[in-house]
């Protein structure tokens, strides 16, 4: 395949809901760990809708990261492509920013500027009902899984990334994902959970801490003074 | 069967038919409607429900406050950068932290560029459609729709027949390709359509066009706050430093990518006179007999003001968008507001999933108590875990009900702008009468859901011309030889006090947005955000005052229960901070259709 002139990784989701931060979880990793040559653009999307439809129209591959119900074995990831897209989003009801993604894309296809090549990499998630949570250990272990499966399909196209070590501070360092569970207030201090439709009992269920073990590559930067 | 009469002057009830709307997402927080119809299908009491736990306050306990703002940004996924701005301003005060007057011109710019981009992306993408049938404009005439554009707006250079059929051909394609994309979930045979087919494609049109050019508006915020979409904030000042002789696009501030930011803002100026408010005018004539949904707009009204002049002064006079507040209907007198009084803005719970010590009474933000209390009154339906009915004679929400000096009070443009009428505000002023002069209607007209469609848009002009002043002013400053962005003299902690407290605030697009907080040992001991769709969508308060929602749901007449695009138009106006999707209920309870609602 000729090189594509534009391509954009975009990581979409909520990191204040547990495994709905994974696409934005995915591009933090992505942005600490690799580089890529001028044409690739990885990008955090957040919770955004229609202001991403500009990202969508410029680029000619896209790769999308999030978390989606596909209802398979929590953890999975599970990859689809090109039309599926947009007829996959728009069959379950999911989440706001996807169903909002999906009229990203229909805007971006009305606009007449559609990606040439989509593919959206989604994992199962775990848990949505923890406000303040971080990713749950099966779904932040498919984080180099995701990647690996989004590099290898851009070396289809003849786009290759460098690994590198030093740690280059792009995304909001006071999101990263070691301060922000080190970090996270106790569940006797701020509740976690509440929405309705996961009220099942009398009282509020309280989960229990994530345990420091579980917290892998700690990072001992100070970004304080930076700017 | 409950009948009653509130103190805030409605008649409510709860005889007849229940329409439910509720939505089933969680990013952006829920929002649950449920309405009583009688037999002329009129609403006749309303209830607005936040069915969600947004429980930001306490995940922030504990943090570092300089971090507060990059949390407050996730909240939702519009209004970002507003928030952001809040909770550094909080910070700020808590520490009586100045800005440089650069830090304050950009801050404006940022600020009054996200106003613009989203009451334009509000008005074409969200509510338009609730107005214009995309479907109905396959039938116009492109050749009508030139002559139609051209009489609107004589200046707006794309108005051949051959532009307006293109987006006819490409419409049409779409509609035989069987994807309607973001047109798919509307009522395109409903009678409350009046638009005829020219008006409905060149709406439709610049629908397409509005969407390609706010994203140049949002060049803006990316410029000053060094990436998007979420761009970077400091306590202090703004994350860019200007070196105007600086060269290429990355790092500093430099006079290309001024150039660029003064650019955009005259192309912005152009869009809004040329098209946004002429295709406002031209809708609204048509829909000129429809004034439903004026509920506490035409008596209680509140703004806290935002844009300051100058940096670091807070007050009323130095606030280029109104500050004030209207009760009782009197528009001859504007009330001062002051976010600090305890007595003047408290938070209720009587009717909310929340536990206060004394339920009688509210409590201040800085005092206030985020405590979850989740249970549902004795007449609801459904479980615990699927409501199908809400009691809200008791519990019923998850958003508490604010009130200034014991009013059930609504924010947004709309508020904005009669408090800037009542006010003399010259330039509001003389928006608000070229717009009535314009349609022929009184200025009761005001008070509907078309007023709140028409302040925005007008705000949206204002926010424009506001650009256009603080980048002239930042130029200015810059050449004098001010290149300060940033005050970091209160960054290290050890220079805090032990216990400090503040509160900072903005007009959001959608409304009057405050964050007051606590710094204890130099962490986060207490925050509370009481955001815009708090004030519009609160539940009823102790004394029974229904919210700016429920009230402006009342009275209004729904052709077709199992089609309410009336109650959608009237919570649209809002621009609440929510998507939601909505169930319809029959009489047994059944499900007759499920819609999506944004």
């Amino acid at each position: 395949m000729t090189k594509p002139q534009h391509i954009l990784l975009l990581g979409i989701g909520n990191v204040l809901w547990a495994d709905e931060g994974f696409g934005v979880r995915v591009i933090e990793h992505l942005q600490k760990n690799y580089r890529f040559p001028e044409q690739v653009q990885v990008m955090d999307g957040g919770t955004q809708g229609v202001y991403l439809v500009e990202h969508v129209q410029a680029a000619n591959v896209l790769v999308v990261f999030d978390a989606v119900d596909y209802g398979l074995s929590e953890g999975t990831l599970k990859c689809i492509e090109n039309e599926e897209v947009p007829k996959f989003l728009g069959a379950k009801k999911m989440s706001l920013h996807q169903t909002g993604f999906q009229e990203v894309l229909a805007m971006a296809d009305m606009l007449g500027q559609y990606p040439e090549h989509l593919l959206l990499i989604g994992v199962q998630p775990v848990e949505l009902d923890d406000y303040g949570g971080s990713l749950r250990p099966q779904v932040k272990a498919q984080i180099q899984s995701a990647i690996d499966i989004a590099l290898k399909y851009l070396a289809d196209f003849g786009v290759s990334a460098e690994v590198v070590s030093v740690y280059n501070a792009i995304t909001d360092p006071v999101l990263d994902i070691q301060r922000y569970e080190q970090e996270r207030p106790t569940a006797t201090e701020a509740c976690r959970i509440g929405d309705e439709r996961i009220l099942q009992s009398e009282a509020f269920e309280v989960r229990p801490l994530v345990s420091p073990e579980e917290l892998r590559l700690k990072v001992d930067i100070d970004y304080r003074g930076k700017y | 069967m409950t009948v009653r009469n509130t103190p805030n002057g409605f008649h409510l009830n709860d005889a007849g038919r229940r329409i439910i709307v509720d939505p089933v997402t969680r990013i952006e927080g829920h929002m649950r409607c449920e309405v009583n119809i009688d037999e002329d299908n009129i609403i006749r009491n309303a209830i607005s429900s936040g069915t969600m736990w947004r429980g930001l306050e306490v995940i922030l306990k504990g943090r570092d406050p300089r971090d507060a703002w990059a949390f407050v940004q996730r909240i939702c996924g519009v209004c970002t950068g507003t928030h952001a701005l809040t909770s550094v301003r909080a910070v700020e005060d808590a520490l009586k932290i100045k800005i440089p007057e650069n830090a304050n011109s950009i801050r404006n710019l940022m600020q009054l560029s996200l106003q613009v981009q989203d009451h334009l992306v509000h008005f074409y993408h969200l509510h338009a459609l609730d107005w214009v049938n995309p479907v109905n404009a396959l039938k116009a005439d492109p050749n009508a729709t030139s002559l139609l554009q051209q009489s609107i707006s004589p200046h707006n250079p794309k108005s051949s027949p051959g532009y307006f059929r293109d987006t006819q051909n490409r419409l049409q394609k779409f509609v035989e390709s069987g994807q309607l994309g973001p047109f798919k979930n509307g009522y395109w045979t409903n009678p409350a359509y009046l638009l005829p087919p020219e008006a409905d494609l060149m709406a439709v049109t610049h629908y397409l066009e509005a969407l390609d050019f706010q994203k140049d508006i949002m060049k803006i915020r990316t410029i000053f706050g060094g990436k998007d979409p979420h761009p970077n904030w400091l306590v202090g000042g703004v994350p860019c430093a200007i070196n105007i002789d600086g060269v290429g696009a990355t790092g500093a501030i430099n006079m290309e990518r001024l150039n660029l930011v003064s650019s955009i803002i005259d192309r912005t100026i152009t869009f809004i006179d040329q098209v946004y408010i002429p295709d406002l005018l031209a809708i609204a004539k048509f829909y000129k007999g429809w004034m439903y949904g004026g509920g506490i707009s035409g008596q209680s009204l509140l703004s806290y003001g935002d844009i300051p002049d100058d940096a670091n002064d807070y007050s009323a006079s130095n606030l280029l968008m109104p500050r004030g507040a209207i009760i009782n209907g009197d528009l001859t007198k504007v009330h001062e507001v002051d976010l600090r009084d305890p007595e003047q803005i408290k938070e209720f719970v009587p009717h909310s999933w929340y536990k206060y010590p004394d339920e009688s009474k509210g409590l201040h933000p800085w005092d206030g108590i985020t405590e979850p209390h989740y249970s549902l009154g004795p007449n609801a339906k459904g479980t615990r875990t699927h409501i199908e009915e809400l009691d809200e004679a008791a519990k019923y929400s998850w958003i508490k009900a604010p009130r200034w000096r014991g009013h059930a009070m609504e924010v947004g443009p709309l508020a904005r702008y009669v408090i800037g009428y009542a006010q003399g505000n010259k330039e509001i002023t003389e928006q608000i009468n070229f717009v009535l002069k314009t349609l022929d209607v009184p200025v009761t007209a005001l008070f509907s859901t078309l007023g709140r469609t028409a302040a925005r848009g007008l705000e949206a002009q204002w926010a424009a011309g506001k650009m256009r002043y603080f980048m002239d002013k930042l130029i200015t400053n810059i050449k004098a030889g001010d290149l300060a962005t940033a005050n970091v003299t209160k960054w290290d902690p050890e220079t805090w006090p032990e216990s400090v407290k503040g509160v900072g605030f903005t007009e959001a697009p959608r409304g009057a947005l405050a964050h007051w907080l606590k710094i204890e040992n130099t962490k986060i001991a207490n925050y509370q955000c009481v955001v815009p769709t708090t004030w519009n969508g609160s539940p009823r308060d102790e004394q029974g005052n229904i919210g700016a929602f429920e009230a402006a749901l009342m009275n209004t007449k729904v052709e077709r229960p199992e089609e309410p695009v009336e109650i959608l138009r009237t919570l649209h106006s809002f621009d609440p901070c929510l998507a939601c999707s909505t169930h319809i209920m029959g009489p047994d309870g059944a499900e007759l259709t499920q819609v999506k609602v944004r």
